[in-house]
């Protein structure tokens, strides 16, 4: 892909808008608010701020690549279309009873979340397609037109279309989808063989019921920023990421929306794979901790690892089970309500919780200043000496460390019999430890040992802990990138052009169909790369092969990917033989005797990453130059020590500073343990290794 | 000795003891064949210290494991012998009585050695796809026929498995691989649980876990004392019937709280049954502690400290208290409707707290799918077993209206009917919810579920159905209405029965209705939005939402006229 010279990455979130322009190379951003009425204004104005930095005029900008959080926040503030669902017969609650189960097992007034749409939006028409994909009983057109009669009669906006085992035959949905468009054209029609394509009714109608819930909202969004932009001078192409880490075009994301979920984030997760590339590095865990979460992915051989499905809108503490499941391909990460502003208090056992409550912006946490009587992890690191209270966000917010002191002897010392000092760092190692803990589950999920890996950390409050927590995981290796605050844009202009098509069709090896699986994985393979050709018409396209595979009797499936000569040659043998081979490499040991099965086949289909060119490492060997000290708590030591305080942007590169260290910017600090070093790194990473180690 | 550790420490070692066992859970989830492991959650976890005091547990989808969980360990250490403990050994078993209640679950227990000290253990449990014997089901007359009995021992000794064991249970069994992965996967999880703690004792310089022992255990104490101290200190009695295999089962209970324990006492229940539903007291136990730990504690992570205080009793050889050799295959079935015994009892002591009976036990069946016999099958027909988890309505509770086809008090999920199909030939032609099953009430029961099942084209199968409910629906609390009663039927109107193995001709389908929950408080203090509300999304009819909550005529038309305007009311 030959890269443009002007690109613009934007990057929405629930707080601020992050711009960031990069002209041949060099990167110039901004963060304005978001607004959320219109959005498009705060990218307006972004934009216009940012191309007065570099010099250049909005014509100029050849590619602009969007993230957002809007289709999240959407479907998290239930502000969608009027929406109805039409479903097999029988099966009109599937997006309502859910697992039948409830996701914590200790709360008897438990309530589980509203599906998307009640029961009297949800239709059922008869016709039924077995588990082989043949048809049992035939669907009647004129009971679809009466169903679809009924619908314009309730004025709904939007349809989706989700009938029992249509991702093995979609005759019937499409039948469906051909008398909608004939009766009412106007409504915006999502039906589950495209949307999501896998095995499992609930993940999947409830995938469908979203995307055609969010529809119209974003269709009409975009179509507003086109026009927007162009008003202003810009006259490129617009695209957008996706939740799976590429970027799809503009047609694409409002045929379907749910495919951005996640995107902010997901572009985060790209940034640091970015950054692996740099260094080579094989096994990375990123960490972005904001105001309100933390977000942790495994990121291995510069790829952030991916999953099939999952959860969005969690409405009890982060809890798994408690949202509601997409089934699209997705980067997969874990969030967990730790953050800057999260809420400290004493529980019944006399023991520190912090999180998942979090103080937001308003009143923020106690030193603020603003009125909020509760303390927050923010308080905490302001006791410990993490933060300069003269110099938070770059002097632009005057913080009180009185305030800090008082709100966390109130709701923790006092009940536990411990002074400020001690209460403040009861909650810092609490928050440390959830946020370890999360990284450790994710971690033996996938059966991988965090010891061997890198710690990327960005986001405001992940340089104030992730040394830390590095200590507690056992991790050797921090960076602390540069530009930390706006990853996920920067994230989304290092995003390649994807699209990732899968399908589920069961198999087992007894029964392998050589000619059927070519045939299925080139259809896949056409399907994915169409779309990426939509974007990008020139550039070679690669295409991704992974099946998921089990043991026949397992619920749970393994990604397998297999190369293009292997997918499209294929033969049992070989699929066993990797099979087994990542099957032991996750759980130590395979299984005699088993048929295996495979389950769902996928293809991503994306342009060439781009070139990255390795970072001459320096082993710092010169002392970096000081401007002052203060009292720093150490976390493994358990008691303050003096620590030196230096500029980054003072920081030469090779140049090094002993910890215990805080090495101060404008938009946060990276507090360096006693246990560490800190090394500036010729693309301005700020990397911490182990005391006295060379790099 | 280990050198002293500041309070904020001990916490984070808690923590990462809960975290630890969270862990093993996963591992356990992720590797497991057993549908009722990987699917339903029918699996726990956890860690012990030298004594055998549970010091935390993995909260997955079984409270049944709760207590039994907590007494198995001590059972181990005797067994074994605390001079036979070494390195590298790993035991198992699955006593009903000493594990968790039925000869499907095997519990393996991992000694954790640390600079070549005993410092704890490790036990898991899961739930087994097949023992052996008659399969699972209610139609044993005693234990012996229920399948392969495993006694406390061990199945690696210093690392080294016992390969005759091994061979002794694939002899036994009808699916010996997926049985002996199940093991090694239990085996496995231990195994991860050890390495983190470990890991943990190298981090914080220990050499025992005495001390953040007692630091769980204290504050755990303290703080369920706490609670039953502020209980009134009276006594009370439930008592419900349910249907039981071929004759009516009681079951009874005095729930007193008594300073720092609380008791319920299960004399006055019902005798042994002679079909596989009677239920030792250890999986009793663990129903009855849920329900009040649930109601009054539920903060309070479990451990040995925290579950101490919930004590029980029972005569031997009843229902709830099922000696060696009584059959308890289907122990759950009992089990599952101990809550809502102990809730008669304990509403009568604190009122206001806990919610009016519910489905109660798992609607759960298993199909047995074979070619036709009546006429010539098609070549491809084929033989499978196929196991669904299903649930009826929660019961409603103070606040709040029951789950809809929600499980209570079990945990479990069910599975999605498009993998069942994948299972074998079974068609489910129906699954959705059941208007009009939630007992009507100021809030209303959680409504059961329809389901519809037959065979594909050229099949036959048998049905063994586990449930109850038929003539016991259930009750409302404080003026609130039944839940509906569980009914099951052939498409053609012949009856079948709620408990046992029957016969599917080719072509037929089996019509279930699930019960649903019952109601709390009077009717007519329902909300009018709610009862509206209720009409619009069909969760109650037109005509019980005129006779059982009193709504007019226009307010029917207007709710029906605005659904037809596809208003979200």
């Amino acid at each position: 892909m030959a890269v443009p010279s002007v690109r613009l990455g934007v990057d929405i979130g629930g707080t601020f808008t992050d711009v960031v322009l990069e002209k041949d190379g060099v990167p110039f951003s901004i963060k304005v608010l978001t607004t959320y009425s219109a959005p498009e204004n705060a990218i307006i104005d972004g934009m216009h701020q940012v191309c007065a930095k570099a010099g250049v005029t909005p014509a100029q900008i050849d590619q602009i690549i969007h993230g957002t959080t809007l289709a999240t926040n959407a479907l998290i503030e239930r502000r969608g279309a009027k929406t109805a669902l039409i479903t097999t017969e029988g099966f009109r609650d599937v997006i309502e009873m859910r697992t039948e189960s409830r996701f914590e097992q200790y709360d008897l007034n438990l309530n589980l979340p509203d599906p998307l749409l009640p029961r009297q939006m949800r239709f059922t028409v008869a016709g039924r397609v077995d588990a082989n994909g043949k048809i049992l009983v035939d669907m009647d057109r004129a009971e679809v037109e009466a169903i679809v009669d009924q619908i314009a009669e309730g004025g709904f906006e939007s349809v989706a279309v989700g009938l029992i085992h249509s991702y093995l035959n979609p005759t019937h949905e499409q039948l469906v989808r051909d008398v909608l468009a004939e009766k009412l054209p106007n409504v915006a029609v999502s039906i589950s063989s495209e949307v999501s394509p896998q095995m499992r009714e609930y993940e999947r109608f409830n995938t469908v019921v979203a995307n055609a819930y969010i529809k119209p909202l974003m269709a009409s969004y975009l179509g507003r920023l086109g026009d927007r932009l162009n008003d202003e001078g810009v006259s490129c192409r617009i695209f957008l990421m996706h939740s799976g880490g590429g970027v799809i075009s503009i047609q694409n994301a409002a045929d379907f929306p749910v495919r951005l979920v996640e995107s902010g984030p997901a572009g985060g997760a790209v940034f640091a794979a970015h950054i692996a590339a740099r260094y080579g590095l094989d096994k990375v865990l990123s960490f972005d901790m904001g105001g309100t979460t933390a977000k942790i992915c495994l990121i291995k051989n510069q790829t952030p690892k991916t999953s099939r499905v999952f959860e969005v809108a969690r409405t009890y503490r982060f809890k798994k089970g408690s949202g509601m499941p997409i089934s699209i391909p997705v980067i997969d990460m874990v969030e967990i309500g730790a953050g800057g502003g999260s809420l400290a208090h004493v529980d019944a056992l006399q023991q520190i919780r912090v999180g998942p409550k979090s103080a937001g912006s308003e009143p923020g946490p106690a030193c603020y200043g603003r009125h909020g009587k509760r303390p927050a992890v923010t308080d905490a690191d302001l006791v410990l000496g993490k933060l300069d209270p003269e110099n938070f966000a770059g002097g632009s917010i005057k913080l009180f460390p009185d305030a800090s002191c008082i709100a966390i002897a109130e709701y923790v010392g006092t009940k536990l019999d411990m002074d400020a000092v001690e209460a403040a760092f009861g909650i810092a190692e609490v928050v440390d430890e959830n946020m370890a803990n999360a990284a450790r589950v994710h971690a033996v999920e996938n059966g991988e040992d965090l010891s061997e890996y890198t710690m990327i950390a960005f986001g405001g409050a992940a340089p104030l802990h992730a040394g830390r927590l590095c200590e507690k995981l056992g991790v050797e290796r921090l960076l602390v990138p540069p530009g930390a605050g706006v990853g996920s844009a920067i994230g989304f202009l290092r995003a390649p052009f994807s699209f990732e098509a899968n399908r589920s069709v069961y198999m087992k090896l007894s029964d392998f169909d050589g000619p059927r699986i070519k045939s299925l994985l080139s259809d896949l393979k056409a399907e994915a790369t169409g779309f990426v050709r939509t974007c990008d018409a020139v550039s070679p396209i690669l295409s991704e092969f992974k099946v998921y595979m089990r043991y026949t009797g397992q619920g749970w499936e393994i990604p397998i990917a297999l190369t293009e000569d292997q997918a499209m040659n294929p033969d049992a043998a070989t699929f066993e033989a990797r099979f087994i081979e990542d099957y032991t490499k996750l759980f130590g040991r395979p299984v005699a005797g088993m048929d295996i099965e495979i389950t769902v086949w996928s293809v991503n289909a994306t342009t060439p990453p781009e070139k990255v060119a390795r970072v001459a490492e320096t082993s710092g060997k010169a002392q970096a130059t000081t401007v002052g000290g203060r009292d720093l708590f150490d976390g493994a030591a358990g008691k303050f020590l003096i620590a030196d305080v230096v500029n980054r942007s003072d920081m030469s590169t090779g140049e090094r500073a002993v910890g215990p260290v805080a090495v101060v910017e404008n938009e946060t600090t990276i507090i360096v343990p006693a246990s560490r070093d800190a090394i500036r790194q010729p693309d301005g990473c700020i990397d911490i290794i182990i005391k006295g180690a060379d790099q | 000795m280990s050198k002293q550790h500041s309070k904020v420490a001990y916490q984070v070692m808690w923590n990462r003891l809960i975290s630890v066992v969270e862990e093993q859970a996963q591992a356990l989830v992720r590797t497991a064949f057993s549908t009722s492991v990987r699917e339903a959650g029918d699996l726990s976890a956890g860690v012990y210290d030298v004594d055998g005091n549970m010091l935390a547990q993995a909260v997955t989808g079984t409270p049944g494991h709760v207590n039994a969980m907590a007494d198995a360990v001590p059972h181990f250490i005797r067994r074994i012998g605390r001079d036979n403990i070494h390195d590298g050994d790993v035991y198992i078993t699955n006593d009903p009585w000493e594990g968790t209640g039925h000869l499907h679950d095997i519990t393996m227990v991992t000694p954790s050695f640390h600079g070549g000290a005993l410092v704890g253990f490790f036990a898991c449990t899961a739930h087994i796809v097949d023992i052996g014997g008659r399969g699972f089901g209610a139609d044993a007359h005693s234990v012996y026929e229920e399948g392969l009995y495993i006694p406390i021992m061990k199945f690696a000794d210093k690392g080294k498995v016992d390969e005759t064991l091994t061979r002794i249970i694939r002899g036994n069994v009808r699916e010996p691989d997926q049985l002996i992965g199940d093991i090694y996967a239990l085996a496995t999880c231990n195994e991860i649980g050890h390495r983190r703690l470990i890991d943990m004792m190298a981090e914080f310089s220990l050499t025992d876990l005495n001390g953040i022992a007692e630091f769980i255990l204290v504050n755990s104490r303290r703080a369920t004392l706490e609670r039953i101290a502020a209980l009134p200190q009276q006594s009370a009695t439930g008592e419900m019937k349910m249907d039981g295999f071929d004759r009516p089962i009681t079951l009874k209970v005095k729930v007193s709280v008594d300073g720092d324990r609380i008791v319920s006492d299960f004399t006055g229940s019902s005798g042994l049954d002679k079909k596989g539903i009677n239920c030792p007291l250890v999986y009793a136990k663990a129903y009855a502690c849920y329900a009040l730990k649930v109601a009054i504690a539920p903060e309070i992570p479990n451990n040995a400290a925290s579950l101490a205080p919930f004590e029980i009793e029972a005569p031997e050889n009843s229902i709830v208290n099922a000696l060696h050799p009584a059959p308890v295959a289907l122990r759950h079935i009992v089990g599952h409707f101990v809550p809502d015994a102990v809730y008669d009892a304990f509403d009568k002591i604190v009122p206001g707290l806990v919610p009016a009976e519910g489905a109660g036990c798992l609607c759960n069946f298993q199909v047995s799918l074979r070619p036709r016999t009546d006429a010539p099958a098609p070549e491809d027909a084929r033989r499978s077993e196929v196991l669904t988890f299903n649930s009826g309505g929660s019961g409603a509770r103070p606040e709040h209206d029951g789950l809809n086809a929600t499980a209570f008090p079990s945990g479990v999920m069910t599975m999605p009917i498009e993998a069942t199909e994948h299972a074998g030939p079974v068609i489910i032609w129906r699954k959705e919810l059941r208007p009009d099953s939630g007992g009507a009430g100021k809030t209303r029961g959680g409504l059961g579920q329809y389901m519809e099942v037959g065979a594909q084209e050229g099949h036959e199968f048998d049905i063994q159905a586990m449930f109850d409910r038929v003539e016991h629906p259930a009750r409302g609390r404080r003026g609130g209405g039944a839940g509906a009663p569980t009914t099951i039927a052939q498409d053609d109107g012949s009856a079948m029965n709620g408990k046992g193995k029957q016969f599917v001709a080719h072509g037929r389908r089996v019509v279930m209705a699930f019960p649903g929950g019952a109601g709390y408080g009077d009717p007519s203090e329902r909300s009018v939005e709610l009862v509206k509300r209720d009409l619009a999304r069909g969760y109650i009819s037109a005509e019980t939402a005129s006779k059982n909550y009193n709504l007019s005529a226009a307010d029917i038309a207007e709710v029906q006229a605005a659904v037809a305007r596809g208003d979200a009311l």
